[in-house]
């Protein structure tokens, strides 16, 4: 008796001591949205043989970091968040120098073997860094704090959107504004700067890329250019609209399958998604995304820190832009901006971002009591 | 630590912000579930229709074309199974070596080939079409990306240039463009049926749904046409043209009993199943599409109106002394003047004064009426594509010499089917049939334009022309009793007769005591020296006509002794 109770403690202390900061619930639900992910991209993938398999190795690194971030206490974290900024700032500006031409934008850094986006570090670290400033200045906030925080957002994103990238420019712009946001910035400022941005908006337009504007107004009218830019817009509502209420259900897709969909495993797998389990898996999957994005709220609550809280509110808000700029996107409410899915699309580097984030609340929330003493 | 000493209750979230954020949180929820409700439930069928159209396609099946079959059965022209090769320009990928192999299996040109397949802006270019299934293998063997093939048929006439006319070809497509591939394309093309198919995204098919019609196969036509008198017509008429370097040449066969075409020949021809060089002239069928001045073998139908209407009577003399006619500024003349002439000798020796005086004692407009009756003027309705009608005035223009030189076939033009099928009149007791294509259950109703005894006067008349001291005498064959008349016109040219170009004919039938054939022969311009119509047209005739009756196994009806001609000089030559 005793040895199998010992057992079990044992047991206990090593998961407890495996799990390590883990959050349950949020981890469980992250898991079945990666499941449905993943069961969503096995129908797509007809055509892409592999990705299945490819994509359950990111989704294992992703968890690891997740694990490994969930470890970090936030004091740490903070004192990581001006080096983890500048670093990204110089990147970009490497980028900008010495970046590689794919598909016209240059978007990309060789860093020996290694080929990634130094864009999608920001995502990340902008929020960080603003979090970082605002405990700084101890939730004092005049003038100058709001244009020097203004000052440090505007730097990448300018960076980034020269790129050009404009759709990461406005998720880091948003995660940026997340933070300034939860910081208190004025009503009066903010509906300043939305009349300024209202205002700016021609001047905007006159800066976009011709494919960027066509994006834009194809969103408008799709049946304008139905075999170039519409293309995707047209085919992914068809796609969503022929799911009907309880879909068509798994592996049987037409439009899926007839590969009719664009980008169907990455960007567009909301449109599979939607054609197999229509509007009742719709529903579904947003209240997944809610349960999400509630767990976090409610991390982002319980911190102590005004740090903690920001980037923890920050993170939430993010991950909630993605999942509605994504299906806005798919559904056609939105132009087309290369937002994935988060947990569903098919790619490692999203799913590392977004676990980064989920290690990060799991952190705030472990640590809450700790920053007390 | 600094974090440690931050006040907890400093970063509470303002009430009013924590509100804002809820309410965007409902807002971006209830736009994405309205936008899903919206799609997934009022525009459901609209775009799950849109989206079949997407996939489902209507597929052409094609149907078979119809073959052309002769009167026994014979393949005349059948489609055979080829392939074509074709390519998405953009997915090309092939290095020097595969361009070369394709350029030499397909025969085109390797610069030729590339410039094709470079138009990237296509989808779709044909890189060659109708190729042979071996070579279409081996196309398949190298293996080059974005080289397609689809199945195509092809044409084939086994007859080749013997029957080209006749049969006329089709285009690449498998539509008629002439002779009976064109006169019947209704029936033989048949009616292509449809499929409802699943598509994907690349155009392969990836399921078939449903049939929506079954093709119908094209028919097989089959017609009048004989293959072995063909074979032999269009033999002799080809010897008969180099023998006299004729420009051209024709002959048809009819069936007398009823109408049907046993053959039709042309001379220059082409070959149906290699067109790469044709030139205009091969490929007219000038039996059916050209109109000439016929000459003598008009004259017998001036005499039989003569005679229906009780004008003459067959022993009646004509006066043809001095071998000429003047009538207003211009003279008629026989070649070799012949004092008086019964009407059978008018015939049997072709004068023209005689004929030429036998039609003025006629009025104009019963001319006309005779020449309307026997189909002159009037484009034959064979069906044959292009058909001349031959010019025939109206009798209120025709000025008197004009009426004298129409009588011996001037001033009038008639296709050699017109003039074959007016002859079916005197083959068979007065009764004109209809010229038919196709093969015949029963003999189609006849139109009487003559009286039987009328036409069986002229017939003895046609059967003493080619008689020793006939016309033709050549046009004689052992065992069959046989009629007939020449004909031999200067040809028009630049708006007046050329001086020393003739067309030679001769038209007639066997045999006489119960016409089975009716022949007509024509040639064009013979320039080896003879051109008189008994010399260059009759031996065809008889040669053809002996070979076709013995095929049709018609028996003799004259004693088996060797034809008697004329010792040489002593021929009766025609009026021209």
């Amino acid at each position: 008796m005793t040895t199998a109770t010992e057992a079990l403690g044992a047991a206990r202390a090593l998961g407890a001591r495996f799990a390590g900061n883990v959050d349950g619930p949020l981890l469980s639900i992250a898991l079945v949205i990666l499941a449905v992910g993943l069961a969503t991209l096995f129908s797509a993938s007809t055509g892409f043989p592999g990705r299945v398999t490819s994509q359950a190795v990111n989704i294992a690194v992703a968890l690891t970091v997740m694990w490994v971030v969930a470890q970090i206490p936030p004091q740490t974290l903070m004192r990581f968040a001006v080096p983890v900024y500048l670093a990204g700032v110089l990147l970009l500006v490497g980028v900008a120098l010495f970046g590689e031409v794919v598909n016209g934008a240059r978007r990309w850094l060789h860093v020996g073997v290694v080929r990634f986006q130094p864009s999608e570090i920001m995502k990340i670290a902008m929020p960080l860094a603003l979090a970082w400033f605002f405990q700084r200045r101890e939730g004092i906030t005049t003038w100058r704090e709001w244009l020097a925080a203004a000052v440090m957002l505007a730097v990448p994103v300018a960076l980034i959107a020269k790129q050009p990238d404009l759709g990461t420019a406005l998720l880091v712009t948003a995660a940026g504004f997340y933070v300034i946001f939860l910081a208190g910035l004025s009503w009066k400022v903010m509906l300043a700067l939305a009349v300024a941005a209202g205002a700016a908006m021609p001047l905007l337009w006159s800066m976009l890329h011709d494919y960027q504007r066509r994006r834009v107004l194809t969103l408008l009218d799709p049946t304008s250019d139905p075999l170039g830019a519409g293309y995707h817009i047209i085919q992914s509502t068809i796609a969503v609209g022929s799911g009907g209420l309880t879909g068509k259900g798994w592996l049987e897709g037409t439009q899926t399958h007839l590969e009719f969909i664009p980008e169907r495993t990455t960007d567009f797998i909301f449109a599979v998604f939607s054609e197999e389990f229509g509007l009742a898996g719709n529903a579904t999957l947003l209240l997944l995304y809610l349960a999400l994005i509630g767990r976090g709220i409610a991390i982002a609550a319980n911190a102590p820190t005004l740090f903690a809280r920001l980037l923890a509110g920050a993170i939430v808000l993010t991950f909630f832009t993605y999942a509605f700029v994504n299906m806005g996107m798919v559904s056609g409410i939105l132009p087309v901006v290369g937002v994935p899915l988060p947990l569903v699309s098919y790619g490692g580097t999203a799913l590392v971002t977004l676990f980064t984030g989920i290690g990060i609340l799991m952190s705030i929330q472990k640590h809450r009591k700790l920053v007390q003493t | 630590m600094r974090l440690a000493a931050a006040p907890a209750a400093d970063v509470r979230l303002p009430a009013w912000r924590a509100r804002v954020l809820v309410a965007l949180f409902a807002a971006a929820l209830a736009v994405l579930l309205g936008r899903a409700a919206y799609l997934q439930g009022m525009k459901h069928e609209f775009l799950q229709a849109k989206g079949e159209s997407r996939y489902s396609r209507v597929i052409e099946i094609p149907a078979n074309r119809g073959r052309i079959l002769d009167r026994n059965g014979e393949a005349l022209a059948v489609s055979t199974p080829v392939k074509s090769i074709w390519a998405i320009p953009d997915e090309v990928r092939l290095d020097g070596a595969q361009a070369e192999a394709l350029a030499k299996l397909l025969g085109v040109p390797a610069r030729e080939l590339r410039k094709r397949l470079e138009d990237t802006e296509r989808d779709f270019v044909y890189l060659k079409r109708q190729v042979a299934p071996e070579v279409a293998d081996r196309v398949a063997e190298l293996r080059i990306p974005g080289v397609f093939q689809s199945r195509e048929y092809r044409r084939y006439y086994p007859g080749g240039e013997v029957m080209a006319h006749v049969l006329g070809f089709t285009g690449v497509d498998e539509v008629g463009q002439e002779g009976i591939e064109l006169a019947f394309q209704g029936e033989l093309a048949g009616r292509p049926g449809s499929r409802r198919v699943i598509k994907d995204r690349m155009g392969r098919i990836v399921e078939d749904v449903e049939s929506i019609r079954a093709a119908q196969e094209g028919r097989d036509v089959v017609l009048a046409l004989d293959s072995r008198i063909q074979h032999l017509a269009f033999q002799h008429l080809r010897d008969a043209v180099a023998q006299h370097r004729a420009r051209a040449g024709g002959i048809v066969v009819l069936d007398a009993a009823t109408g049907e075409l046993l053959a039709l020949a042309n001379l220059p021809t082409y070959n149906p199943n290699n067109r790469a060089q044709l030139a205009g002239a091969q490929l007219r069928n000038r039996a059916v599409t050209d109109a000439f001045e016929p000459g003598s073998t008009l004259k017998p139908f001036t005499v039989a109106l003569a005679l229906d209407t009780g004008r003459v009577r067959p022993d009646s003399t004509i006066q043809t002394a001095p071998g000429s006619l003047t009538i207003g500024p211009a003279t008629i003349r026989d070649a070799h003047p012949a004092g008086a002439l019964t009407v059978r000798q008018v015939i049997q020796k072709s004068s023209n004064v005689g004929s030429a005086k036998i039609a003025l004692g006629m009025p104009a407009e019963t001319m006309w009426a005779l020449f309307d009756d026997l189909g002159f003027g009037a484009p034959p309705r064979t069906g044959f594509p292009g058909e001349a009608s031959g010019k025939l005035r109206p009798a209120k223009t025709w000025r008197p010499v004009e009426q004298a030189t129409m009588s011996y076939g001037h001033g009038i033009s008639v296709s050699l089917v017109q003039l074959a099928r007016a002859y079916t009149v005197f083959a068979r007791d007065g009764e004109l049939v209809p010229v038919s294509l196709v093969r015949l259950a029963s003999p189609p109703p006849a139109r009487r334009v003559l009286s039987s005894g009328t036409a069986r006067e002229v017939r003895a008349m046609l059967e003493m022309a080619v008689q020793p001291g006939g016309t033709a005498p050549r046009a004689q064959i052992m065992g069959y009793r046989v009629a007939g008349k020449t004909g031999t016109a200067h040809k028009q040219e630049n708006g007046g007769y050329a001086p020393n170009k003739y067309i030679s004919s001769f038209v007639g039938f066997a045999p006489v005591s119960h016409p089975r054939l009716v022949i007509a022969v024509m040639l064009d311009e013979p320039s080896a020296g003879e051109y008189y119509g008994g010399a260059v047209a009759a031996p065809v005739f008889s040669q053809v006509m002996a070979g076709a009756l013995r095929l049709l196994g018609v028996p003799p009806d004259a004693p088996m002794t060797p034809i008697e001609l004329p010792a040489p000089g002593a021929e009766v030559k025609e009026s021209v």
